[in-house]
């Protein structure tokens, strides 16, 4: 049955992707962004491709106040809603600039927390739904290297378990994705390990699929569950001194 | 600084590299020094490595619009021929061009200009686009119409990227009725023969002959010729009627790793090649295959460029004027079985008229080699550039990494008046590729 998908925070490459699978299954998709003007061809491209209905909105994350608005303005309550909202700047900046941490933090964590808290209290009335936020395995322990991203993710992780328990007996589904490393723009220039960075495309089907077999936690690349679980296992006088 | 080389591993350059996901990051790039535009990396050497930046289009990969009117797709040029093949031939269209792989992006098709197993009654791919939108300066996109700029859509096609980053395209698809071939397989005695049956054919749609390159005569240069046009539904047996764009599913296959040297010996490749000989006198005749096994059958096996192991390959592929094509193949084969590096898959094609300034196909005979990378081949290579030369035949940038300035601009004098039109244009400026710096565009 067709349903309706609403993808947040609808620029980045892997939101086209998750968008890709949703539309392939012959989902309605509402894909929402700031500058909503520049989506156009990738709504072009999902009519195209899929011949699925498509339409364009106007969401500032950051702007708490206009979500009330902004989810009142939908077609409809979608049955699925995707955060692909985040910002990962570089650690340098977010550590010597306050401000600028504060800003990743709001981006990674406030705003999308805020869009949900929204969704999830008109989900719980209707009694059923999926919210789906991506989140990251940087959040799963602080790291010297992107610790400001981390601590927003590791918020967004929480907030996420927490709205799943909360949800679990109103009909409501929560999905946690934690994708590890993904080929997009955010990474570009990193020098990744090839077996550890997942293709937009794998992350986009793996949620589709996690939506469909109602998984709680996914990490895109099995691998990842064993790299964090050792990751998490390092006691922390050892972990303090490694630099990953 | 990434690590990155052509399908046929050599050379490996280190580029910086970007990937552009909307037309403001190619101008972007563009305003940061010279680059050069890639697609999927599918053509085989240098064309798509630069000194300057390495711009992916892999981010641009969206399908604007299609027009089931006129079967007009007008798509990003980062869409892999495979995603339009996936999207469209469930509603009864196919590329009108396409070359030996679906792995490839429409900008890489269109700058390389490719050609298929149909160019002897279709032309090349330039004859299935209507427009190119090019990104030359800093300023906005530019629309160039086949019909409306002539001049500048020659300019395009063919010249490898070297005269602007190919933004989007409008192309039109060709309908058809299933997603199966009619094939009709003949075996031939010897390259001459072949080239009868070529010319005995020129109506078949599709025509593409393999060759024995292994050993000596007489089974060096004793093919398999295809001949294939696109099935009807009312062709298909019942079962396959009801669905005719439903097509078995294929076993995905990979090469993991670079194979020891030793796996791709001489014995090994007579082996192979008897084998696919044989299995191909004995299926000579008709029978129907799918499109992917017709058209792609290396694609079923993914990082197939890895059987050559770590070293790489060279693929050697020349065009030649019918009038010579005769003379200069046989004495290449006798090249090549006096090397005793025979080639592991070696095609042959027909190609109709020649069209375009800076195209590569003309009408004639083309052969495809490939050969392991190192001092062996080139030796072997090197003789076949000199037949190459002296029959007045052409070379294929798409395949091409190692050719000399000297060599190419003897075979091709078409491209001093590309590399007059680039500085005039500061497009030399802007564009740059390893390949154009060692050819001297």
């Amino acid at each position: 049955m067709s349903k309706s998908v609403l993808i947040l925070g609808a620029t980045s490459g892997m939101a086209r992707a998750i968008a890709r699978s949703f539309a392939a299954e012959g989902h309605t998709i509402r894909l929402a962004a700031r500058d909503a003007a520049r989506l156009e061809p990738d709504r072009d491209d999902l009519v195209t491709r899929y011949g699925v209905t498509v339409t364009l909105h106007e969401f500032d994350a950051l702007d708490l106040e206009s979500h009330e608005a902004f989810v009142k303005g939908l077609p409809e309550l979608p049955d699925i809603a995707v955060c692909a909202v985040g910002a990962m700047g570089t650690q340098e900046e977010n550590a010597a600039s306050p401000t600028i941490g504060a800003s990743v933090m709001r981006a990674n964590f406030e705003g999308p927390a805020a869009i949900f808290a929204h969704l999830a209290n008109a989900m719980e009335a209707r009694g059923s739904g999926t919210l789906v936020g991506i989140s990251s395995v940087a959040g799963e322990r602080g790291r010297a290297s992107n610790y400001v991203y981390g601590a927003a993710k590791a918020g967004f992780t929480a907030f996420l378990s927490g709205l799943r328990n909360r949800l679990a007996k109103k009909g409501v589904h929560v999905v946690t994705v934690l994708p590890g490393f993904v080929a997009t723009a955010m990474t570009e220039g990193l020098d990744l390990p090839e077996r550890l960075t997942a293709q937009p495309e794998e992350v986009g089907a793996a949620i589709v699929k996690a939506v469909r077999q109602e998984k709680n936690v996914i990490y895109v690349r099995p691998v990842w569950r064993i790299v964090m679980a050792i990751i998490r296992a390092i006691p922390e006088p050892v972990f303090k001194k490694t630099s990953l | 600084m990434t690590r990155l080389s052509g399908w046929g591993r050599t050379p490996v350059a280190e580029c910086r590299v970007k990937t552009a996901r909307n037309a403001r990051d190619v101008a972007e790039a563009l305003s940061e020094g010279p680059m050069i535009a890639r697609g999927n990396g599918r053509s085989y050497g240098d064309p798509a490595l630069s000194r300057g930046l390495t711009l992916s289009m892999a981010g641009l990969d969206r399908m604007l619009s299609f027009d089931a009117e006129t079967g007009t797709l007008v798509a990003e040029a980062g869409v892999l021929l495979a995603d339009i093949i996936a999207t469209f031939l469930p509603r009864g269209w196919f590329p009108a061009v396409t070359p030996g792989t679906k792995f490839v992006t429409l900008g890489g098709a269109i700058a390389a200009d490719v050609h298929g197993k149909n160019h002897h009654r279709d032309g090349s791919f330039r004859s299935c686009v209507e427009w190119v939108e090019v990104v030359e300066d800093g300023g906005a996109p530019r629309r160039i119409d086949r019909h409306a700029d002539p001049e500048r859509f020659d300019t395009i096609c063919g010249a490898m990227g070297l005269t602007g980053v190919i933004l989007r395209a409008a192309i039109r698809l060709r309908p058809v009725e299933s997603a199966w071939i009619m094939q009709e397989t003949i075996a031939a005695e010897s390259i001459d023969a072949a080239i009868d049956i070529f010319e005995d054919n020129l109506d078949a749609p599709y025509l593409v002959a393999w060759i024995d390159c292994i050993g000596h005569p007489p089974r060096l240069g004793r093919s398999i010729l295809m001949m294939g046009r696109h099935a009807r539904a009312a062709e298909l047996p019942p079962r396959r009627r009801r669905a005719p764009f439903d097509t078995p599913r294929r076993l995905p296959l990979r090469v993991p790793f670079n194979l020891p040297g030793f796996v791709l010996n001489a014995a090994n490749l007579r082996l192979f090649n008897a084998l696919h000989y044989e299995m191909g006198r004995r299926k000579a005749g008709v029978s129907l295959i799918d499109w992917d096994r017709y058209f792609y059958p290396l694609d079923s096996i993914a990082d197939w460029n890895r059987i050559y192991g770590r070293a790489g390959f060279h693929q050697f592929q020349c065009a030649l004027p019918l009038d010579t094509a005769r003379a200069a193949l046989s004495q290449m084969l006798d090249d090549i079985s006096e090397a005793g590096t025979g080639s592991f898959l070696s095609v042959l094609k027909r190609f109709g008229k020649g069209e375009g300034r800076y195209s590569f196909p003309f009408e004639g005979y083309t052969l495809a080699l490939d050969f392991p990378a190192g001092a062996h081949s080139d030796a072997l290579i090197e003789r076949l550039d000199r037949i190459t030369l002296d029959h007045g035949g052409r070379f294929y940038l798409a395949k091409d990494a190692r050719l000399s300035a000297e060599t190419f601009h003897a075979a091709d004098p078409r491209f001093a008046a590309l590399r007059d039109l680039r500085r005039a244009n500061g497009w030399a400026d802007r564009f740059t590729s390893l390949q154009s710096e060692r050819l001297g565009l």
